[in-house]
């Protein structure tokens, strides 16, 4: 029997034990005699979000698939156990093995959004691992990171010793061997790691040096040591139909954000939107065979006992075999009563159809992204979805008995002014009104349900809006005042519901997302102040963030509302993810035009991402 | 078909609390293959039910459930299955088919077996052997237990059917229907504070042998295993 790492005591006296104590289904044990690479994936933050991202389950599957080599799994202590550990000095262990991770070989640490990045402290902090790679020893695991954040990853250089550029399936063998090589010959950590930053897709930070222009901005960026790339292409997985996918992904006993079967269709995305990040690094779109996800769906559902299946990717909709994998899984699922919960798809006949079909229309709502209140700003944004469009497909919701709408809108784009705003509170209106012209009195249950939110837009390296400026938090709190007031002139604003965001959070999300360097010191300090969980509204203090920035002489402004030059070496110029910065500029003198860029399966717009040598662009160009 | 499944549950899996659990075995009866039945309407769900929750950090090797299935193989068959789906800590002891008018897991229950031993360096600091000798005798053991309107007075001797020293503990049979149910913990913290002492949040391990039904035979209660009364399939 597997002996815990913590006492009976502590874990009566938490919330959720079940989050520490490992041995769920289908985690995998290994015997350390058979072993000679220790691995620990992590994801920072609580074990219910940690244990929703696939990512991590796709990797910990190859991982564990690979000789020799035992993938395990961390996550952040929560902040009843967190005290604890640090009064009774436990190190921070791994949940099968309940192993400190300082022993381990890696540590593997997913980067999903910036405001995990206290997190990362934390978790190296109560492993008892020296939070700088220049002061870990021969002794200390190898702390590689990975995810979308790691396409800007030098806010947080100086805690990582390697990072991994792109996706997660190709490389990581070739590190393990080069680890094993270098270790049956004795080679130093240093002599590992610059071997190591040779590799496609990784970059080891502490062997390039940032220079500083008067005014603030990069001026060289470049390697230290002969042999380094200059530049780092992100690893791709050009076949996504013959590659790793787990048909055994690990079962939580308690209840996690995404407790059900996540079937990956396909990863990259046609659609082009400005503002989106994840819609320029997975280019190009590769789908997978619907052959293969029918029978992983089978296999998963099987294996796991899972009661629920949901697809997964960007923009579902344009997945091209989507309706004969919905009509198999509708099938498949009727007879063992498993749900399916679908991903947002575009609202048309085809998918309430389906939504009528797998679930029940009075309970469930539909959900519009318009991201911008006005066709003028949506075309700047390259969102192509019209007014004319979402007004029909709510008209046709509304006749199939739907009466809840979920808008999401986005605050502070490029160019928006007060009409753009305005809009979001007349369009919220229009879908209103198209309610209580389809359906007659007499069949409505009560008022149309409007819930309309919006975020703060927040411009993300690798877009077309990398060069945009960020507004203040000031900015954001009053424009969220102006749609609010706007929706409350509205005939039906009393169907309207408005949700609007934190503006705090997000102006702190900017400089992390668009940082460098000099940002590290600032999220350390903000750390040793008692900051983590930052995306917890409960637990987000942005008073220690703001005396961080002001003790460290960092300037917030610096990084948010400066407008930046065509010309600006960007921290993140470094990574090259497949699109071109020609191409991005491209895009943000057509965002000024408000000239809107057809997608990927009409037309190719030469964002360089072909030059893989595949995805759907480079197929249809190639018959 | 009714089906009454006893399992039992330690290690790592005492931090599972009882929500947990239930969750846990619908999904293990999916990866087994279990043909259980379901409810009907829009959020059809497995028809499930258990026996006497067991609170969180107590061990168990007598818990049931009922299920209604709609085939059955056999009782072997059927606890295999359900073991090589299980995680380490859990067991599956056996599988039985109840009579078509047998009252529910739930309201059966009329008593549970505990062994409570003291964890180490949890000790008590006075002779439990002369104390519980002591403590046997008594015929009224008041304890004072917290209600939603302050502090009550009640007498748990009733409750308790049978108690007695073993090798490394003391066990008790008491009652566990659903309107007197008596923790084991309440009876070692009186035994306690017949010894003026105070019963610590952590010094027990307890450990639940088995869940009993009551039967009358020649005039006399005898406590059977709950599934005593199923049969093999």
């Amino acid at each position: 029997m597997r002996k815990l790492a913590l006492s009976d005591e502590i874990l009566l006296k938490i919330d959720k034990p079940a989050r520490y104590i490992g041995g769920e289904v289908n985690s995998v044990m290994k015997d350390n005699e058979d072993v000679d690479i220790r691995f620990c994936m992590c994801f920072p933050d609580v074990y219910e979000i940690g244990m929703s991202h696939l990512g991590i389950q796709i990797l910990y599957d190859m991982l564990n698939r690979l000789e020799g080599v035992w993938c395990e799994r961390v996550y952040s202590p929560w902040m009843d156990l967190d005290p604890i550990m640090r009064k009774e000095r436990i190190p921070l262990f791994a949940l099968e093995s309940q192993e400190p991770i300082k022993s381990f070989d890696f540590i593997g640490i997913t980067l999903q959004y910036e405001m995990c990045y206290t997190n990362i402290l934390q978790v190296l902090d109560l492993g008892q691992i020296p939070l700088h790679a220049s002061e870990r020893s021969e002794e200390d695991p190898i702390i590689i990171g990975g995810g979308p954040c790691s396409y800007n990853p030098e806010p947080i250089a100086e805690f990582f010793d390697l990072f991994y550029i792109g996706e997660g399936e190709k490389q990581y063998e070739n590190l393990l061997k080069l680890y094993r090589k270098c270790r049956s010959e004795g080679a130093s950590r240093s002599e590992f790691l610059k071997q190591a930053g040779c590799l496609p897709g990784i970059y080891c930070p502490q062997f390039y040096e940032v220079t500083y222009k008067e005014d603030g901005t990069i001026g060289d960026f470049v390697p230290t040591v002969p042999g380094m790339p200059q530049t780092i292409l992100k690893e791709i997985e050009m076949d996504v139909t013959n590659t790793y996918y787990p048909k055994k992904p690990v079962v939580p006993f308690i209840k996690v954000t995404q407790d059900r079967v996540v079937l990956e269709i396909q990863r990259g995305c046609i659609r082009g939107c400005r503002f989106c990040q994840a819609g320029q690094l997975y280019r190009p779109v590769r789908e997978r065979d619907v052959e293969m996800l029918k029978e992983y769906a089978v296999d998963m559902l099987k294996n796991t006992g899972h009661e629920e299946i949901s697809l997964s990717s960007l923009s579902s909709s344009d997945y091209s075999h989507l309706p004969e994998l919905i009509d198999f899984l509708i099938d498949e699922c009727n007879k063992k009563k498993i749900n399916i919960s679908l991903p947002s798809l575009r609202i048309d006949a085809f998918s309430l159809d389906v939504m009528s079909k797998v679930q029940d229309v009075r309970k469930s709502s539909l959900t519009f992204a318009p991201e911008a209140g006005t066709q003028r700003l949506r075309n700047v944004i390259n969102k192509g979805l019209t007014e004319e469009v979402i007004l029909n497909g709510a008209r046709e919701a509304f006749r199939g008995g739907w009466s809840r709408v979920k808008l999401y809108f986005m605050l502070g784009l490029p160019t928006e002014t007060e009409q753009d705003m305005r809009g979001i509170a007349e369009l919220s209106n229009e879908i209103a009104k198209v309610y209580y012209d389809t359906v007659p009195k007499e069949e409505r249950k009560g008022k149309v349900q409007i819930v309309t939110s919006t975020s703060f837009f927040i411009p993300k390296p690798f877009t077309p809006f990398q060069w945009a400026r960020m507004c203040t938090k000031e900015e954001f709190i009053e424009k969220a005042y102006v749609v609010k007031s706007a929706i409350l002139e509205q005939l039906n604003q009393k169907s309207i519901k408005y949700n609007w965001h934190e503006a705090d959070v997000s102006v702190l999300e900017g400089v992390l997302a668009r940082g460098d360097r000099r940002v590290a010191g600032v999220i350390e300090r903000a750390y040793r102040k008692g900051c983590m969980f930052d995306s917890w509204s409960e637990y987000f203090h942005n008073d220690r963030w703001l005396d961080s920035f002001a003790e460290c002489g960092v300037d917030i402004d610096f990084y948010t509302t400066r407008e930046r030059g065509l010309d600006e070496v960007f921290p993140w110029d470094f990574i090259d993810c497949g699109v071109t910065k020609d191409f991005l500029k491209r895009e943000w003198k057509n965002a000024h035009e408000e000239s809107v860029t057809p997608n990927c399966k009409m037309n190719c717009q030469g964002c360089g991402a072909a030059r893989f040598g595949g995805g759907i662009c480079f197929e249809k160009r190639d018959g | 078909m009714k089906v009454r499944i006893k399992f039992a549950k330690c290690g790592a899996m005492v931090f599972i609390g009882h929500l947990d659990m239930m969750r846990y075995f619908q999904k293990a009866m999916r990866r087994a293959g279990i043909d259980i039945s379901y409810s009907q309407g829009f959020n059809p769900h497995q028809i499930m039910s258990f026996a006497a929750p067991l609170g969180v950090g107590l061990c168990s090797n007598g818990e049931y459930m009922d299920i209604q299935v709609e085939s059955a193989t056999t009782s072997e068959q059927m606890r295999q299955a359900l073991n090589a789906v299980m995680v380490e800590g859990v067991e599956v002891l056996s599988v039985k088919r109840l009579p078509d008018d047998a009252q529910n897991a739930m309201a059966s229950v009329a008593a549970a077996g505990y062994t409570v031993r003291f964890r180490e360096g949890h000790e008590p600091p006075f002779d439990v052997r002369e104390a519980f000798e002591a403590f046997r005798e008594k015929q009224q053991i008041l304890i004072t237990k917290k209600t939603k309107k302050g502090e009550k007075e009640l007498d748990i001797a009733p409750s308790i059917y049978e108690m007695r020293l073993t090798d490394d503990g003391i066990y008790l049979l008491v009652d566990a229907s659903s309107a007197g149910n008596i923790k084991p913990g309440l009876v070692i913290q009186a035994l306690y504070e017949q010894n003026q002492t105070q019963l610590g949040e952590f010094d027990l391990l307890i450990t639940r042998e088995d869940t009993y039904v009551a039967r009358e035979e020649d005039g006399k209660v005898v406590y059977l295993p709950l599934d005593a009364i199923g049969e093999d399939i």
